[in-house]
């Protein structure tokens, strides 16, 4: 199994309820900010890929709301909230 | 606009002992949970020890949901190759009332929080609090869910990212090198294999610690605790330390510790349920931020209450307490009808006098120490090399043992070691 596979399989085991909208956004403009390959690396759920324009995009599906991104990369790249309550990650071990 | 005495922000361990404490006293307290329920959104390692919180919360621990008692202590330092792995039982971590216990906050949360409920905290779940409400640099409530409430005091715990904290002005959004990023797994294994495997009886566990190749040098380490039909295995890695050139991500650094020899015959035929990553706070007293202003109180992680003494994450000791502690702030302040920061400065002296500050005191020295490289790479390489030659039995003679030991410890290295054990002794 790819690094990815193995790693959307992993998610898949986590109760997710849907999300409203997305919770965490790349600021318009910050796609290519450096502070952005922390992410990358970083991003437990594996969730912010780079493409070969050196864009980084983020998929928000499987976050788990660890508040690493916000860390690492800050908040003039990422206008980062919680997800609306009731919403998102829920962990039945925790 | 809806009005409470205390309105407190989290349902996690500091949120609960905080509305337990002041239910207890009559208090009108409600909690505010953007979780679908306690416990929903929290993760630990976890391990916590008991000793220091139990007289805060007497009639409490009885039917307390622990996973295990913890009788086996190891810690294993990792190389590339090899490992030297050092273990401790001893019969006072056995005794009656015990000394530490493994838990899984999403079930520990969820019973902490029926025993608030049971003395007349209102817990209210699904509820996202989006900001404080401040008025002249006073806070006086909270927006939560589209609506306005206010209370005479608003104690937040809402975890590491301490976003209220943030928002009413008292905390600047954290830096990397504060704060590590946990990653964990629950995977389900059968009790019987639990006990085999760690040498333990019913009811008793082992928690593990590993330094070195797990974290490829970078500052963190990995953890193994038994639960009840489970084992909680994961990483803590420092986020400053997070994406230099040629990175591991961090789920792939999970996925090779759990392929380690020493790990993987300990979870074999073990399914995976659950994976899970959350913030520690990490800076210790240096990154402690304020822990109250007007109308507020900080608890817990959003206070920065956690401390990472290397081989050890402790952090749910201390958000019990100083959630306990900001109730017992509340109930004076109450008396004098003051509730500005002045009054409840008082909080910070009883933080003060109790353990949790004075263990922050004593260890304020420590992530500086350990912020060394050697400790997280050499030492493990090191001690493997050392055993890996005592051990050694070559085609031709063998060495003396002292040789064979000086050949990795020249003196050099002896000045090294020498070095690291003058700023050991901060710690
Ligand atoms: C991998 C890992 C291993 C660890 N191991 C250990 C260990 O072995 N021993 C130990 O003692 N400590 C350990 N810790 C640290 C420990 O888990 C924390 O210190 C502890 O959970 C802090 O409790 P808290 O109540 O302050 O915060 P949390 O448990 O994070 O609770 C915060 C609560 O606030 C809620 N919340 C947040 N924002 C809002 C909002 N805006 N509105 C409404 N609700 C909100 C959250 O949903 C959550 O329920 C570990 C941590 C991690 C991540
Ligand atoms: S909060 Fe955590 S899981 Fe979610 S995107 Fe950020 S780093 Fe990834």
């Amino acid at each position: 199994m790819s690094e990815n596979a193995g790693l959307k399989a992993k998610l898949g085991l986590d109760v997710f309820k849907p999300l409203g909208k997305p919770h965490i956004r790349i600021r318009p403009g910050m796609e290519k900010d450096s502070r952005l390959k922390a992410a990358v690396t970083g991003c437990p759920a594996g969730l912010y890929t780079e493409n070969e324009k050196g864009e980084v995009t983020l998929a928000i599906d499987g976050c788990l709301e660890c508040g690493t991104c916000r860390i690492a990369c800050g908040t003039d790249v990422l206008d980062w909230n919680y997800p609306q309550g009731g919403e998102g990650v829920q962990f039945r071990f925790g | 606009m809806e009005r409470f005495e205390v309105i407190i922000i989290g349902a996690g361990l500091a949120g609960l002992a905080a509305a337990y404490t002041l239910a207890g006293e009559g208090i009108e307290v409600v909690v505010l949970e953007r979780g679908e329920f306690p416990g929903a959104k929290n993760v630990s390692g976890g391990r916590l020890y008991l000793n220091p919180v139990r007289p805060l919360f007497p009639s409490l621990w009885e039917d307390a949901p622990f996973e295990r008692k913890i009788v086996h202590e190891g810690i294993t330092l990792l190389a590339k190759e090899g490992s030297v792995a050092l273990e401790y039982s001893g019969e006072e971590l056995r005794r009656p009332p015990g000394h530490s216990f493994s838990v899984l906050r999403s079930r520990f949360d969820r019973w902490l929080a029926e025993r608030a409920e049971e003395r007349g905290a209102a817990i209210l779940p699904n509820t996202l609090v989006e900001r404080p409400l401040v008025e002249q640099g006073r806070v006086i409530g909270v927006r939560a869910g589209g609506e306005d409430l206010a209370a005479d005091v608003v104690i937040s715990c809402d975890g590491a990212l301490s976003l209220t904290a943030e928002k009413a002005g008292l905390r600047t959004p954290g830096f990397p090198r504060d704060y590590a990023v946990g990653v964990k797994e629950v995977i389900a294994l059968d009790p019987g294999k639990i006990a085999d495997r760690f040498h333990v009886s019913e009811g008793e566990g082992s928690a593990r610690l590993y330094l070195g190749e797990v974290t490829k040098g970078m500052f963190g380490g990995g953890f193994l605790y038994t639960n009840r039909d489970s084992i909680s295995i994961g990483l803590v890695i420092r986020i400053e330390d997070i994406g230099g050139e040629a990175a591991r991500s961090v789920p792939a650094l999970l996925d090779e510790f759990k392929e380690r020899p020493e790990i993987c015959s300990l979870v074999r035929g073990g399914t995976t349920a659950e994976y899970s990553a959350h913030l520690i706070p990490e800076a210790g007293l240096r990154g402690m931020g304020k822990l109250y202003g007007d109308g507020i109180i900080i608890a817990g992680d959003a206070a920065g209450l956690a401390l990472n003494l290397g081989l050890t994450v402790r952090g749910m000791e201390y958000a019990l307490a100083s959630g306990y502690y900001a109730a017992q702030a509340f109930l004076r302040a109450k008396g004098k009808r003051d509730f500005s920061a002045p009054s409840l400065e008082v909080y910070r002296s009883l933080l003060d006098d109790s353990f949790v500050l004075k263990d922050f005191r004593n260890f304020a020295g420590t992530p500086d120490v350990l912020d060394n490289p050697r400790y997280f790479e050499h030492y493990p390489e090191l001690a493997a090399a050392v055993f890996r030659d005592l051990y050694k039995v070559p085609a031709g003679s063998k060495d003396t043992l002292f040789s064979t030991v000086r050949r990795h410890v020249d003196l050099k290295e002896i000045w090294s070691i020498l070095k690291d054990l003058k700023k050991a002794s901060a710690i």
